[in-house]
């Protein structure tokens, strides 16, 4: 990059189904905490991005850089203030343009941010606005849905890999442990793999409990040139790649159903970036919407070879004491899954980590990467982060 | 959906209209305007698609969007189309009928309708060929 960045501030809220808190909020609770870790100044802010999939359908409000801005109290300053939107990607894309405008030199403090308030609709509102993220015309007009997008790369993966039901239902079971140590957690019980196995049927042969929730959330993370990190915080956490990449918007039109080229092409560019392979990477936080999407990560991201993330989650390799942690704040499935929050929510849980204070979901490690998804696939982002 | 906008692409919802570059040979369902490959070098004409294929991959839809709630469970699938492009579609069948790579024809029939008063809309779906 031209320029370094580093990370100065985080903050998040607690996710979960709040009636009592609005939009307005949640991001507010979550950028006075990130500000207020980074010990900047309104004044010092040049940039705000803010990830945001569909505040317009959810609580029928657009221009939400504008509204941000404002109750973040910087209207006055007039900070200019963007809204980025890649579905549930729109987080990761956010931190993205932050980064690119630090590192062209365009700015030095930027903050971003990602939010959802995705329970002042019903379930089945949203699971509707959620197709969005899918091609309306040609795959939401024949009837598909999310989870049922995702049903049919499970059992292509299945059928071609001998994946199981227990093997997804893995997933989960290890994702809610992990997110019984996280406070913020939608989600912090523990599950079985029968008890997966025995939930409701969403899309066969995906299960409610192989689904990610709908949830109200928000994270903020501030950044600044690397050269004076130091100058805020005692532990500024480098980003040493930002990454992202894109692919068709319909999953029939991708070139193999059970990889997510954008994936791929994101984590090659990280790499490359970043002077490092899969082999550098300690602990990483990927974005499991569906259990099949966290296998299907850890093998495009180049972990794992293409079939075999079902067996090694079976096995405990991605769980947290294992060689490879894998969503240690408990993934989007049990911390839940804010769409336009997850990407920087992500970043703010690797942040805790390396800065050690994760308490007791601490991990050993001094590199990780976060993934994010849009759609189906439609667009990936990944950035790996250090010490 | 608004009646403009399925109108607009009856031809292809009712008969399989797609569309098929002559530079490259390559046939597009859903129709596209640009082709991937030749970009602006390509040279876009439609094409009506036979509609026979296999299924690449299902699944049964059992908690449905708004509009599709009284058919569930349904089976939804990814079909291969003969002449090389790929569509979503649903396939009717038995729900235990249906397997990757089942051969599958067009039927027409009706996909949902915008509520009570709303327009009925019909489009392609599969049957076991």
């Amino acid at each position: 990059m031209a320029r370094d960045v580093a990370i100065i501030g985080i903050g998040c809220t607690p996710f979960g189904e709040f009636w009592d808190r609005s939009f307005r909020d949640i991001f507010v609770e979550a950028g006075v905490a990130a500000i207020e870790d980074a010990g900047v100044q309104g004044e010092e802010i040049d940039e705000l991005f803010v990830g945001n999939m569909s505040a317009g359908r959810f609580v029928e409000q657009e221009h939400i850089s504008s509204l941000i801005a404002d109750y973040a109290g910087l209207a006055s300053l007039h900070t200019p203030s963007t809204r980025v939107e890649a579905a549930c990607a729109s987080g990761g894309l956010a931190l993205r343009m932050g980064v690119l405008a630090i590192a062209s030199g365009h700015a030095d403090i930027v903050v971003t941010a990602g939010v959802e308030k995705m329970t002042d609709v019903s379930a089945q509102a949203a699971t509707d606005m959620l197709t969005a993220a899918a091609d309306r015309e040609w795959e939401g007009f024949a009837g598909a849905t999310f989870p049922g997008l995702y049903a049919m790369i499970a059992r292509r993966h299945i059928h071609e890999y001998g994946t199981t039901s227990e093997q997804l239902a893995s997933v989960a079971v290890k994702n809610h442990h992990n997110a019984t140590m996280n406070p913020k957690a939608q989600y912090r019980n523990e599950l079985t793999v029968e008890a997966v196995l025995r939930s409701t049927m969403i899309a066969d042969p995906l299960h409610i409990l192989d689904c990610s929730p709908l949830t109200d959330g928000s994270a903020t993370v501030v950044l600044a040139p690397a050269e004076t990190a130091r100058k805020y915080t005692d532990t500024p956490i480098y980003i040493k790649a930002s990454a992202q990449a894109s692919d068709t918007i319909s999953l029939h039109d991708r070139a193999d159903i059970t990889t997510l080229d954008a994936t791929v092409s994101a984590a090659s560019r990280a790499y490359a970036m970043a002077g490092m392979t899969p082999a550098d990477i300690d602990f990483v936080e990927v974005h499991d919407c569906f259990t099949i999407a966290e296998i299907c990560a850890i093998e495009d991201l180049g972990f794992f070879e293409k079939g075999t993330g079902g067996k090694v989650t079976e096995e405990g390799i991605t769980a947290i004491d294992g060689d490879l942690p894998v969503n240690p704040s408990g993934g989007l499935k049990a911390c839940g899954h804010p769409v336009g929050a997850t990407g920087i929510k992500q970043v703010v849980e690797i942040a805790q980590q390396l800065r050690g204070e994760a308490g007791k979901r601490q991990v050993t490690g001094e590199v990780g990467m976060a993934h994010n998804v849009g759609g189906s696939g439609g667009t990936a982002v990944v950035h790996i982060l250090t010490r | 959906m608004s009646v403009p906008r399925f109108w607009r692409h009856i031809s292809s919802r009712y008969n399989l209209i797609g569309t098929r570059c002559n530079t490259c040979g390559e046939y597009y369902f859903p129709p596209r305007t640009m082709c991937p490959n030749c970009r602006r070098d390509g040279s876009i004409e439609e094409y009506q698609f036979k509609g026979y294929g296999e299924v690449v991959t299902y699944t049964i839809i059992h908690t449905a969007s708004e509009g599709f709630d009284m058919q569930t469970p349904y089976p939804l699938a990814i079909i291969q189309l003969d002449e090389d492009p790929r569509m979503t579609g649903q396939v009717v069948c038995d729900n235990d009928e249906i397997a990757i790579g089942m051969r599958v024809k067009p039927i027409f029939r009706k996909l949902g309708e915008d509520g009570a008063a709303g327009i009925i809309y019909y489009g392609t779906k599969f049957i076991p060929a």
